[in-house]
């Protein structure tokens, strides 16, 4: 293969250019941009060197905005500045972009587009961010494919340079930034003979310097700021020029010719449709098509919006047209049209006003929000619906909108899939590795021979038990489709049980290939399948081969990675590479892949390449299609909106779904999770009841809720099925009653968590525990009869439990279960503590992240509520500003509850002047939601303004919680300013960070959180700063409550820190250590690790409760001792810290000399502030009294 | 005083070599050992299953949780190298035996048959004079017999003797039937010198948490007994040099060790506890030791005690068991 091609997707194409053309990257990770800053830091902490032989500097920011502000002050000081970003990050850098585009600054930012959240968050791509700065003046130039990502990335550098305008550089978020294309590199001569050095010199001289000062961001008045805005304008007007001037510059060297608007089709195409992005490579295989078969259609690709070319877009029009269809993929509610069409629309009307074309009737449509499916059937529907005697105008295509009839219809079984592509589907788990093999194959493929191959990949929204479909294309030629396949000639389905939930085989086209990893052998494998799959099987003629490859992976010591192996028989079974030359180009991929981990892994995949194809068997005999039915997605016990929506989601469905069917204000039910039933866990813990101490351990590190325990009246189990198992309740208040504890064996993810925090041993073999993992083949029915009994016994036994240690929590309701939080997270037994403390009266504020996701990514989500139907209220606004968002929720319910308490005071001879005191003045939950009930009762007759205001406001009355919730990336970078003003604040406000010390939710980036020396994305070298002190930050208000706690070391700790904060009347802090898997851990000792972290220093366990002060007592408490296990035994047991040592071992060994003394340090400080307050003033050289614990002069809560 | 000897057919300035132990990982260690007066540096081990192990870690903690998630398809940034096979080991070889003119011994602990032997020779290619090879099997399969046990040890020294040509010592332990016969089948598969004896890190019990946990203890002046009694029985019956290690702490233990027989003493715990300086102190003393009686060189002294040449050589065999037990009659009454 030639060395100017590879394989790789849009981000690292663009990446690949920018890093070589410029010499400050401020970066900030935001899904799907984040790849490129990335990739961008691990090359400058490797040394590699841009275009001027420099290596450039990349600095991570505290949010986009700081990213904006950094590269405006870097460009300002001259040096060549880029950033990267999307959606919410693009609208943060949008002050700073009017500011740079204002000054006519040359700069770039990449755009991997990204949907702007609204009625939902989405991580998915559409134009919808980049739209939102069209006004900015910047240039927008869009790509649409990965090779185009690369050249367009090119063009916008040599055009900013030479035409002054600053530009974004577009190209459509996953869809081409995470497509995996063999495309042709850009040389570094062609990128360097693209910049005008001229260009950049002059740049650099008119940068800010005091040795010829200037002033610029001055202040204007009304007598000049218009006539100043309107003399960039010329620089405008020839932009156009330097942006083509590029692509002419690019074709020359490439070979490849771009214009700022491409036409293709007809020459005397009467419709035609215009689009930017990737939907022009489906567009432009339907108008092909289409031609060929003799229809007069068009397509004309737009790649410049901004400025917009609108002469170049008018002349490249067929002077034939008659109708054209302008798609957008974008949504303006409210607008007359959404902005490609607005454009074409008035340039046509313009040029049709002036004389200079013929009437065109122009039709605006909308397509692929949130990288929804955009196929040539879709395309020719465009084109079909222009030839209607009257098309609709402002439509939409590939949804169906049957609420206000927008959408067009279409033949969706209409493909121009050509019979030269090798279409392959790949059914897998995130953890079995079928993602990773299939990049490697694009890489074989693609490096291995002349021709071209295509790799995308969709996830689900589970970050445990995840399922991947991989959608891979193998042919001769250049590779447009920008769609996934829906006829594949191969089908691999990786997980049996996959066979069971989805319509694996959908995809397969007559005749295809199915490779199935079975259990079962090709003799027995027919009868074990599920009916619909051996209708699928026979009805269309498909050939099917079977491998047991867990068995493979056992033997070969792979685990349950079965990644080489199913690899290995897809090539086998593909034909795209010749067998033999497979196997050895497989091994030279694993060699190149893994060598630089060690030969042992090399040598282990190697072993599963050879036992592979031994083990791969045709099934030849075929039966009648009389397997065992499909599971049904849902029980039949699910509720309606379930089982109509949310199940469809689950199954695969949710594109059908239509527009009715969907809430119109994106709120939706809580406690989905229940009817998921997702049974991925291999083994589950079973209960030795003889062995129990009911210390509660379990229950409260479960990261799923699943395992649960009650107290129960021996009288209720007498319907109780067989093997339910109960001990002796261990409580004096509850003696006479049976404990038991049970497990949801359909909800566990098997992470051994409960196992491993189980202190109870058998005294004769220790190796036996209480909890202990069992094979779920086994244990599950008997889990299940005793999971569904469980249930319905009662909550929550006794009143006189004060519910302050484990033992006694571990028997409340949790309101938090069964999410898709990665199996052993460290962060959701937080919130599962959370809500069983105050779930029924919780108002949850959640910053975008980790507990966003796994807390609300459709089809379900984990907030539950309790059988009187209350429950945990949960909203996400945005990341940046969570704090402020439950701040606002705090003055909201509290606003409105002094209304209530206003009106029960004007009502009170309606009501009853005793409740209406009661009512006013009580803090209890549990007194007040009587009184309410009561209230409710007395007002019920009552029809006067005042009294039906009354009834919509009287729970609020009920006290309520607010729990601002969020990881470190939002508390301690991008959200810390509005923390701080809430903290600052002294409303009655809680705050929960989860603190995993490195942004997970996008892939381990570094924080201010992340620990000095820990390895990260962004700080490839280790962290060379320490962590930040939040904890302290906040103590020094004094009023503020704080509480750093660790759940696998002291869970009674973390306990009364939430009962303390919550009873606190001001602002509480509450920072949870929360080990992920970002750290590199085993996480089934996740607990035994958080524990480590405490005894080692590294994470202290203390409270600041400013309430000691008043009583004498220092507010600071040190709940953890002074740190026993030396640093290296918590360091080196994480991947982020060990990995340094066999990278750089020299470095980290100062980061952790270093690291070791600073925990020192750290509790001497602590254990100084926890210390005695001196009587005297500080004069007797003893440390003045804390600040005074009081709030601000405003009181915390406003009563009445 | 002469002090001078010779160890694996290599010249020593003097009888203290410093053992495997962490303080050879750095090289300003191994140049202050030479400059206290060290004979030769035996590095700290290379261990072939350390390098598997952190081979699969790598890979399983790189891996873990990897595409499985759009937003996040990996969480750790790829390195273009993780230093997991013996690269740092043997460039440690390098510096080390450029950085000093004293004899620099690799240690090799293998597993498989052919990491013995392919590691073994990148450490001679890398530059040291001599190799240990840090046996250390426990059988634990009733079926395994003794026999093939020696076998295995057998094979390693065959094996790996046969691919390099620099010598190689064996580090043995002391639990084999017949220790002496051990010996000379090792010294006729090729090792020219024997090391005695291997300490193993014995696991513990934490009866708090109930696990077994690895302790590591350093040695005390009693554990030299047991080396030393057998390099004094098998001084002048092997065709091999003999190192004394474990328990080796001050200048008497380095003369104990000499007159037994073995060519040089290893220190490791006591440089562990008092620093490196102890290695001139040890030689100082010594010296001082053999000038005040009359001796002229160390070579003099070695094996001037073994068992051919004690006036008593059944004191080294089942004698010495027995005179122990009567020197501590029980007590009446207890």
């Amino acid at each position: 293969m030639s060395a100017s091609r590879a394989v790789m997707d849009g981000n690292e194409a663009a990446a690949h250019v920018a890093y070589r053309t410029n010499e400050v990257i401020a970066i900030y990770p935001i899904t799907p941009a984040s790849p490129m800053g990335e990739l961008s830091d691990a090359w400058s902490t490797a040394g590699q060197k841009n275009l001027w032989g420099s290596v450039p500097r990349v600095i991570e920011m505290q949010a986009e905005g700081g990213a904006a502000g950094a590269v405006h002050g870097s460009l300002q000081a001259g040096a060549l500045t880029t950033t990267f970003t999307a959606s919410q990050g693009l609208l943060l850098m949008i002050p700073n972009m009017y500011k740079i585009a204002g000054e006519l600054t040359p700069a770039v930012f990449h755009i991997a587009a990204r949907s702007i959240a609204a009625q939902a968050l989405s991580i998915f791509g559409d134009h919808s961010d980049v739209m939102a700065a069209r006004g900015t003046g910047w240039g927008m130039l869009f790509a649409a494919s990965v090779q185009e990502t690369m050249d367009m990335a090119a063009v916008a550098h040599a055009a900013t340079l030479s035409s002054r305008i600053p530009f974004l550089h577009i190209f459509d978020g996953f869809r081409t930034s995470h497509e995996l294309q063999k495309i042709e590199i850009l040389p570094d001569s062609v990128i360097s003979s693209m910049l005008d050095p001229d260009a950049i010199r002059a740049f650099r001289l008119r940068a800010m310097s005091p040795e010829h000062p200037t002033i610029r961001g001055t202040a204007q008045n009304p007598d000049v700021f218009f006539q100043a805005r309107e003399s960039v304008n010329p620089y405008y007007d020839k932009a156009l020029e330097h942006v083509r001037s590029a692509m002419r510059q690019l074709g020359e060297a490439t070979g490849r010719s771009y214009d700022l608007v491409d036409y293709v089709g007809h020459p005397d195409a009467e419709r035609v449709m215009v689009l930017m992005g990737s939907g022009i490579g489906a567009a432009e295989e339907a108008v092909q098509n289409l031609v060929a078969a003799g229809e007069r259609v068009g397509l004309l690709k737009v790649r410049l919006f901004r400025p917009f070319p609108t002469q170049l877009l008018l002349d490249a029009l067929p002077a034939s047209v008659k109708r054209i269809a302008v798609l957008d993929r974008t949504k303006e509610p409210g607008s007359i049209g959404e902005p490609l069409y607005q454009d074409v629309v008035t340039a046509v009307s313009e040029a049709v006003a002036e004389g200079r074309m013929e009437s065109v009737r122009v039709l605006g449509g909308r397509f692929g929000l949130s990288s929804k499916e955009f196929t040539p059937a879709m395309a020719r529907g465009v084109l079909d619906h222009l030839s209607a005697p009257a098309p609709r105008n402002h439509f939409t295509v590939g949804i169906n909108d049957d609420l206000t009839g927008s959408s067009i219809d279409y033949d969706d079984a209409w493909s121009t899939e050509p019979d030269t592509v090798t279409r392959a589907v790949f059914w897998g788990l995130g953890s079995d590795g079928t993602v990773g093999a299939n990049k490697n194959s694009i890489k074989i493929i693609g490096e291995a021979a002349e021709g071209h191959a295509q790799g995308y990949f969709v996830y689900d929204s589970k970050k445990s038990g995840a399922r991947t479909i991989s959608h891979l294309r193998f042919g001769p030629e250049p590779i447009n489709s920008t769609y996934l396949i829906s006829r594949a000639n191969f089908v691999a389905v990786h997980q049996w049980m996959f066979l069971e939930r989805y319509d694996t085989l959908a995809m397969a086209a007559p005749g295809a290939t199915v490779l199935l990893n079975s259990p079962f052998g090709a003799e027995d494998v027919w009868s074990k399948l599920p009916a619909s799959v051996q209708r699928s099987i026979r009805d269309r003629g498909l050939k099917l081969w079977v491998i047991d490859a867990y068995k493979v992976a056992r033997d070969t010591g792979l685990g349950p990675r079965i990644n080489t192996i199913m690899q290995t028989c897809f090539f086998e079974l593909s034909g795209v590479l010749e067998s033999t030359n497979a196997t050895e180009q497989i091994k030279a991929y694993i060699s190149k892949t893994y060598g630089k981990r060690g030969s042992a892994v090399v040598q282990m995949n190697y072993a599963a390449v050879d036992a592979a194809l031994e083990h791969l068997h045709e099934v030849t005999a075929f039966g009648d299609a009389d397997g065992p039915g499909n599971r049904p997605t849902v029980s039949e016990a699910a509720p309606d909106f379930v089982q109509r929506i949310t199940a469809e989601i689950m199954a695969g469905r949710g594109d059908l779904l239509p527009v009715s069917a969907l809430p119109d204000d994106g709120v939706y039910p809580t406690g989905t999770t229940q009817w998921e039933k997702r049974q991925i866990a291999q083994e589950i813990p079973t209960w030795n009841a003889d062995l129990c101490i009911q210390c509660g351990k379990c229950v409260m590190v479960c990261p799923h809720a699943v395992i649960r325990s009650k107290v129960v009246d021996e009288t209720v189990l007498s319907a109780a099925p067989e093997g339910f198992q109960t001990i002796k309740a261990g409580w004096r208040e509850m003696a006479d009653d049976r404990y038991t504890i049970q497990v949801s064996a359909d909800d566990c993810t098997g992470c051994q968590l409960c196992v491993e925090v189980c202190p109870a041993h058998d005294k004769t073999n220790v190796s036996r525990k209480a909890l202990e993992m069992t094979d779920v083949r086994e244990a599950a029915p008997q889990a299940r009869a005793g999971w569904d009994f469980f249930k319905g016994l009662p909550e929550a036994p006794s009143a006189d439990l004060k519910y302050a240690k484990a033992k006694d929590v571990q028997l409340m309701q949790p309101y938090f279960e069964f999410s898709g939080a990665c199996a052993g997270c460290g962060e959701t037994p937080y919130l599962s503590l959370l809500t069983k403390l105050v779930g029924d009266r919780l108002y949850v504020a959640n910053a975008t992240g980790c507990s966003s996701i796994y807390g609300g990514n459709l089809p379900t989500t984990p907030w539950s509520k309790n059988a009187e139907g209350r429950g945990p209220t949960w909203a996400n606004s945005l990341f940046e500003d969570n704090a402020e968002f439950g701040f606002g929720m705090r003055v909201g319910v509290d606003k409105q509850r002094e209304y209530a308490q206003e009106l029960l005071g004007t009502l009170a001879d309606t009501v009853g002047r005793e409740l209406a005191h009661d009512l006013r003045h009580t803090e209890d939950p549990t007194a007040a939601r009587g009184m309410v009930q009561t209230l409710r009762e007395r007002l019920s007759d009552h029809r006067d303004a005042r009294s039906r205001d009354l009834l919509v406001l009287a729970d609020l009355l009920v006290p309520k919680s607010v729990w601002i919730v969020g990881g470190d990336g939002w508390a301690y970078d991008i959200g810390y300013g509005g923390l701080d003003h809430v903290l600052a604040s002294g409303q009655n406000i809680n705050i929960l960070v989860l603190d995993t010390e490195v942004y997970s939710n996008t892939g381990g980036q570094a924080s201010k959180a992340t620990g000095l020396g820990a390895v990260a994305k962004f700080a490839a070298g280790g962290k060379p700063t320490p962590k930040k002190d939040l904890g302290l930050l906040a103590t020094s208000y004094g009023y503020v409550y704080v509480a750093q706690i660790a759940m696998g070391s002291d869970e009674n700790q973390a306990i009364r820190a939430f009962r303390e904060a919550e009873a606190h009347p001001g602002p509480s802090l509450i920072i949870a250590y929360s080990q992920c898997i970002a750290h590199g851990i085993d996480m089934a000792k996740g607990m035994d690790q958080s524990d480590r972290a405490v005894k080692s220093g590294h994470w202290p366990l203390y409270r600041f409760d400013p309430a000691r002060v008043k009583k004498g007592l220092p507010a600071l408490q040190v709940d953890s001792k002074a740190p026993t296990l030396p640093l290296r035994d918590y360091f080196y047991r994480e991947n982020r810290y060990r990995i340094l040592k066999h990278t750089n071992p020299e470095a980290a060994a100062g980061f952790l000399t270093q690291a070791q003394a600073q925990v020192k340090e750290r509790f001497a400080a602590l254990t100084r502030m926890a210390s005695p307050v001196p009587s005297g003033d500080g004069a007797d050289g003893a440390p003045k009294s804390p600040r005074p614990p009081g709030p601000p002069r405003r009181p915390p809560v406003t009563k009445p | 005083m002469d002090l001078s000897t010779t160890y694996l057919g290599l010249d020593l300035c003097s009888p203290v070599v410093p053992s495997a132990s962490p303080l050879s990982e750095s090289v300003s260690n191994i140049r202050q050992m030479e400059d206290e007066g060290a004979g030769a540096v035996v590095l700290h081990s290379l261990f072939e299953e350390q390098l598997t192990q952190a081979s699969l870690e790598i890979d399983h903690f790189l891996t873990l949780g990897s595409d499985s998630h759009g937003e996040a398809v990996s969480y750790f940034p790829e390195s273009d190298s993780y230093h997991v096979g013996p690269d740092l080991y043997l460039e440690h070889v390098r510096e080390a035996s450029e950085a000093v003119d004293i004899p620099i011994i690799g240690s090799l602990n293998g597993v498989s048959s052919g990491g013995w032997t392919s590691f073994a020779k990148e450490i001679e290619a890398a530059g040291a004079s001599a190799l240990e090879l840090n046996t250390y099997f426990i059988a634990t399969d009733p079926e395994l017999s003794g026999h093939e046990v020696e076998r295995m040890y057998e094979e390693v020294v065959r094996d790996v003797t046969d691919v390099v040509s620099i010598p190689v010592a064996i580090k043995l332990n002391p639990f084999f039937s017949s220790l002496p016969h051990m010996a000379a089948m090792l010294v006729d598969a090729g090792a020219s010198g024997l090391v005695m004896f291997n300490r193993f890190y014995q696991p513990d019990l934490d009866i708090e948490r109930l696990e077994v946990v690895p302790r590591v203890h350093l040695s005390t002046g009693d554990a030299i007994r047991l080396p030393l009694r057998w390099i004094a029985i098998l001084y002048g019956r092997i065709g091999a040099d003999m190192a004394l290690t474990s328990g080796v702490h001050t200048h008497e233990d380095v003369i104990k060790g000499l007159m037994a027989g073995a060519q040089v003493t290893m220190v490791a715990s006591e440089l562990l506890k008092n620093g490196i300086i102890r290695i001139s102190q040890l030689l100082e003393a010594t010296s001082f030791w053999l000038t005040d009686r009359g001796y002229e060189s160390v070579r003099q002294c070695i094996g001037s005690m073994s068992q051919q040449h004690v006036a008593e050589p059944a004191a080294f065999e089942r004698a010495n068991y027995l005179r122990t037990l009567q020197s501590w009659p029980p007590k009446v009454g207890q």
